[in-house]
């Protein structure tokens, strides 16, 4: 080959392969908007796991592929796919195991599986996304924790009528029950309303609480307290019954987010209850610069000598030493409730290992004879096993689906770890819970105690919402998830280009959650209607024009409820650095309370009949009580 | 004018032809009354009426304030609602709830029992609040869709709960969470002032001060309306004819019967017929009745400005500290107007009674002056 042939050759090779990698890389540095839909549906996503009473088996409930999968425990083959509703969030057996309940959160179902059959017998409507169900021990009533609808729906295990609706705390999500089968505890992933009113109106801690419920007569007879917490996740119990656990996240949004050095932002905690340790304790699981983000699933050893809790943004489970942290409690006699959150130097007194496993680890599952515990990796589509006798991971059990990690799917992974936040603290699911919201309002950004208070929007259906941030300064997802992110979130490590197009991919892609408001015709019932008239109205009830800039329709236009632009809509407090606010969208607004730019109105009737003295906030004044309250009805469809 | 009064007094004739409380049914209609010891009716309405042993907590023994407004049995707990909190008595002890705990106001009117979940339902002079597994969730008129603070009365069925304000009436569906309003644009009520409610499976009733009774038929989703015949007439021209006041203050609808409380008389209403109960004709010890709880189709407690009163179809007891000394009193009234004194050494805590709820065979009653516990004595 002659030097010439060489040389032209090689330059067509290069060009080729340049040509390649532009083609192969032009989706990521392209900043691709749209998800192509095939790409969310191969994913498993394994968000819990069940071993079957004999062991047998193992269930893997896969939420991506709205699916349960079953597993040989030995061979780890696979002996059925079940397919469930929609976005299936939760399941447990039966008492006697024949039985498998699937919690179908965007169907607002369980799904009934005979597990000698592996076939679904049954699908029984419950109430507004269903995130947990559990059964009593005689298998009369079946307890279903309801996300939206705050409430656990009480069931006739048999028929599956709906036989009554418990309050809960809000955001119910996680139900367990005790060892005796004698009381089913419940947590929840929103706090709840704050009861009283400060004088500081949006600046008070998140109240929550284990709600505890008589399994027989099926009442709640307790509700354990939970102060200063936001977000509570699963619980477990000791065999004995005398130690309860629960997952939690403890916000730190009263002081600014100036910096995040020793936990600022969140202590990632264990609330522990029982008659082991009287009055509730919440101890951390963090430690100085190393941090267990998102606690979610927990399980207790059958001897008691441990407790595993899954970290989902530290994609890791911790190993709590149960005898150590018992020494570590009773050495601290308390009479009330106490809280251990903020001593960073208090998990190595009972912490004795922290074990890698994969992309967001959710649930956990153990061994009848507590050798292995299971642990689903939603973001890897794995089950790493992990062996408890020396506390690593003895295997990693692939879920069949792809191999390759789409933009969409790096996008995902990128929004709930917390490894790009300053010692991975937190990460963008810290605060949206599940891809939504926390009902938190932060003080966020270092511009003075107290200053510029902000509630956090829900993500739903971004698309077509620009800008964001509620002074409106970001003008897309890239700008808001990139710089301001890394800027006051982050403070360490900045994504790089095709990280941050991933992850703009992801938020912009996230769905719309089905409407619980809306007839499933999508007419409209008489007060809605009512109420659509009245936000569409130019004129008031005394026939006087509504200037456009004060109409609901003008600011809260087109479909997502959103002009794009900015308003002074009255609210702003002397605290404010602005009155000039962007319109939020109008998207599901009946799920994310509070609202105004702070948080200041605990519900929508606030928004006006508090927070709209002089009409700015639109034409709201000449309005009886009964036609405001269809203007919300017509709101809480959008 | 004159044409409509005949009319009324034919009517009133028909009525009374065809009523059964004309037709010797057990409806005590002696239109005066003598003090008798000894007869044969004496001695059976005496056999039949209950007997109580009065305990009565004050503030003395627990209770938050004396001025108790209203008063909910709820299996061993007794719920009060008191000008300064709500109490509950457990396990021999009461402990009380304030708007520290979420308390929509601290004056409590009225309440209820989610039987099916154990939730209690407390209407106050501030709002309305539920009480549910030791946490209260307050609604307001600012904070919700509650159309007035001021909440008389409270009643729940089903997932519904409907609530009397002094703003019209409305009902929350627990399951969605909306706020449904009733007033004068959407029912026949003339008066917004609604003082109390009852609602069962099948009918919902508002005592509309001034505005007679309101009923809705859940099946149909239909108001309906009861006034008082003689309108705004202090006279009753014809006894039975209707409603026996526009100004009503309580409503107990139990086995397909409407008990009615005013200030000037009761009703019952079986759907067909009325009968109305004045001092003049009844064992009632003052027409002047604050609250109504009716047991069943045939027996009813009223709570009146001059004692207790019990109606067992025939016969009435009354159940009082006197006016005169404050002893305790306790006075029977046979179907024939007899009327009996009984010896008793306890009587409630006050004449003015405010609210009743039935244990059993014991009854607590709440008073001006403190809550009652009356327990059934053997006769």
């Amino acid at each position: 080959m002659s030097e010439r042939i060489r040389t032209r050759w090689c330059v067509e090779f290069a060009v080729l392969s340049a040509a390649l990698l532009t083609f192969a890389l032009w989706p990521v540095v392209n900043h691709p908007v749209r998800a192509d839909e095939s790409d969310m549906q191969d994913y498993a996503s394994p968000l819990e796991v069940l071993s079957s009473p004999d062991g047998a088996r193992l269930y893997v409930l896969c939420q991506q592929s709205e699916e349960v999968r079953v597993l040989d425990a030995a061979s780890h083959a696979v002996l059925k796919n079940i397919a469930v509703g929609r976005v299936p969030r939760g399941f447990s057996l039966s008492a006697a195991g024949d039985r498998l309940f699937v919690a179908n959160s965007w169907d607002d179902t369980i799904s009934v599986i005979d597990t000698q059959t592996l076939t679904v017998t049954a699908t029984w409507p419950v109430g507004a996304e269903p995130s947990s169900v559990v059964t009593d021990r005689a298998g009369k009533w079946l307890f279903v924790a309801n996300r939206i609808s705050n409430d656990v729906a009480v069931l006739n295990a048999q028929t599956g009528s709906e036989e009554r609706r418990l309050l809960a705390g809000r955001g119910a999500s996680y139900l367990a029950i005790s060892p005796d089968g004698s009381r089913i505890y419940a947590t929840h992933v929103y706090p709840n309303p704050a009861r009283v009113r400060s004088n500081l109106e949006n600046r008070t801690a998140p109240e929550s609480e284990i709600t505890v419920i008589d399994a027989e007569r099926a009442v709640v007879v307790e509700r354990i307290p939970l102060h200063a917490i936001a977000g509570v996740f699963h619980l477990a119990f000791s065999a004995d019954g005398r130690l309860g656990v629960a997952a939690a996240l403890h916000p730190k949004n009263l002081v600014p987010l100036a910096h995040l050095e020793h936990g600022a932002a969140f202590a990632d905690t264990l609330l522990l209850f029982g008659a082991d340790v009287g009055q509730p304790v919440e101890v951390p699981l963090d430690e100085l610069e190393r941090y267990a983000s998102r606690p979610f699933g927990v399980a207790i050893a059958p001897d008691k000598s441990r407790i595993y809790v899954t970290s989902s943004g530290s994609e890791m489970v911790t190993v709590l030493d149960v005898p150590r942290l018992m020494h570590f409690i009773h050495a601290r006699p308390h009479a009330q409730p106490v809280s251990f959150a903020r001593d960073l130097a208090a998990s190595a007194n009972y912490v004795v290992e922290r074990i890698a496993v994969g992309h967001d680890p959710r649930g956990v599952a153990l061994a009848s004879d507590g050798s292995r515990l299971f642990v689903a990796n939603r973001l890897e589509d794995t089950i790493s096993v992990i062996d408890t006798r020396d506390l690593r991971v003895a295997s990693t059990i692939a879920l069949a689906g792809p191999k390759t990690i789409s933009p969409l799917r790096h996008g995902e992974q990128t929004f709930y770890t917390s490894r790009y936040g300053f010692q991975g603290q937190i990460g963008c699911a810290s605060c949206h819970i599940d891809s939504t919201f926390d009902a938190v309002t932060w003080d966020l950004e270092p511009d003075g105690f107290g200053r510029d208070i902000v509630d956090n929007k829900s993500l739903e259906d971004l698309r077509g919402t620009e800008p964001f941030k509620w002074n409106g300064a970001n003008p897309n997802i890239p700008t808001e998830c990139g710089p301001r992110t890394e800027k006051y979130f982050w403070r360490s490590e900045n994504y790089d280009n095709a990280t941050l197009a991933d992850l703009a991919v992801y938020v912009r892609s996230l769905p719309l959650r089905p409407n619980r408001w809306r007839l499933p015709n999508h007419e409209l019932t008489p007060a809605q209607e009512r109420g659509k008239d009245l936000f569409e109205r130019a004129q008031d009830k005394f026939g006087v024009p509504i200037p456009e800039r004060n109409r609901c329709s003008y600011c809260h236009s087109g479909p997502k409820g959103t002009s794009q632009k900015s308003f002074d809509v009255g609210t702003r407090k002397p605290t404010d650095n602005t009155g000039l606010l962007d319109t939020p969208h109008l998207t599901n607004i009946a799920l994310s309370a509070p609202y105004l730019h702070d948080g200041s109105a605990r519900t929508l009737e606030e928004i006006w009949t508090v927070y709209n003295p002089e009409d700015k906030h639109g034409r709201t004044n000449d309005l009886t009580k009964d036609e405001l309250n269809d203007l919300i009805e017509y709101l809480r469809t959008r | 004018m004159k044409k409509l009064a005949m009319k009324k007094l034919w009517l009133g004739a028909m009525m009374a032809a065809v009523a059964p409380w004309a037709l010797g049914a057990p409806v005590a209609t002696a239109a005066s009354q003598t003090v008798a010891f000894g007869t044969q009716e004496s001695h059976a309405a005496l056999q039949a009426l209950p007997r109580f042993r009065f305990e009565n907590f004050t503030t003395a023994n627990g209770l938050p304030d004396n001025h108790v407004y209203a008063v909910l049995v709820d299996g061993d707990r007794i719920w009060a609602g008191t000008e300064n909190g709500l109490a509950v008595y457990e396990n021999h002890a009461w402990k009380t709830y304030t708007t520290a705990d979420g308390l929509a106001h601290r004056a409590v009117l009225s309440l209820a029992l989610d039987k099916r979940t154990g939730d209690v339902w407390a209407g106050t002079m501030g709002g309305l609040s539920r009480i549910s597994g030791g946490r209260i969730d307050s609604y307001t008129q600012l904070t919700s869709g509650l159309s007035n603070d001021v909440v008389y009365g409270v009643s729940v069925e089903g997932e519904n709960v409907w609530v009397a304000t002094a703003a019209g009436g409305c009902r929350l569906n627990t399951r969605t969470g909306q706020w449904t309003l009733y007033n004068e644009r959407n029912t026949p009520m003339v008066e917004i002032w609604t003082y109390g409610v009852s609602a069962t499976p099948t009918k919902v009733y508002y005592a509309v001060w001034g505005s007679g009774i309101l009923e809705y038929d859940q099946k149909t989703g239909r108001w309906d309306k009861y006034e008082d015949p003689d309108g705004e007439n202090e006279i009753v021209l014809f006894k039975d004819q209707g409603l026996i006041h526009e100004i009503t203050t309580s409503v107990s609808y139990v086995d397909n019967i409407l008990w009615v409380a005013t200030y000037f008389g009761d009703s019952r209403y079986d759907g067909r017929y009325w009968h109305n109960f004045l001092t003049k004709d009844s064992g009632l010890p003052s027409n002047f009745t604050n609250f109504v709880k009716g047991v069943d189709a045939t027996r009813a407690w009223f709570g009146t400005d001059k004692g207790l009163a019990y109606y067992d179809g025939a016969n009435w007891a009354v159940y009082t500290p006197s006016l005169k000394d404050g002893k305790p009193e306790m006075t029977v009234r046979d179907a024939q107007g007899n009327v009996t004194p009984v010896a008793v050494t306890t009587a409630p805590a006050h004449n003015y009674i405010l609210g009743i709820d039935l244990q059993g065979d014991d009854i607590w009653v709440a008073t001006a002056k403190g809550l009652s516990h009356g327990i059934r004595q053997q006769q």
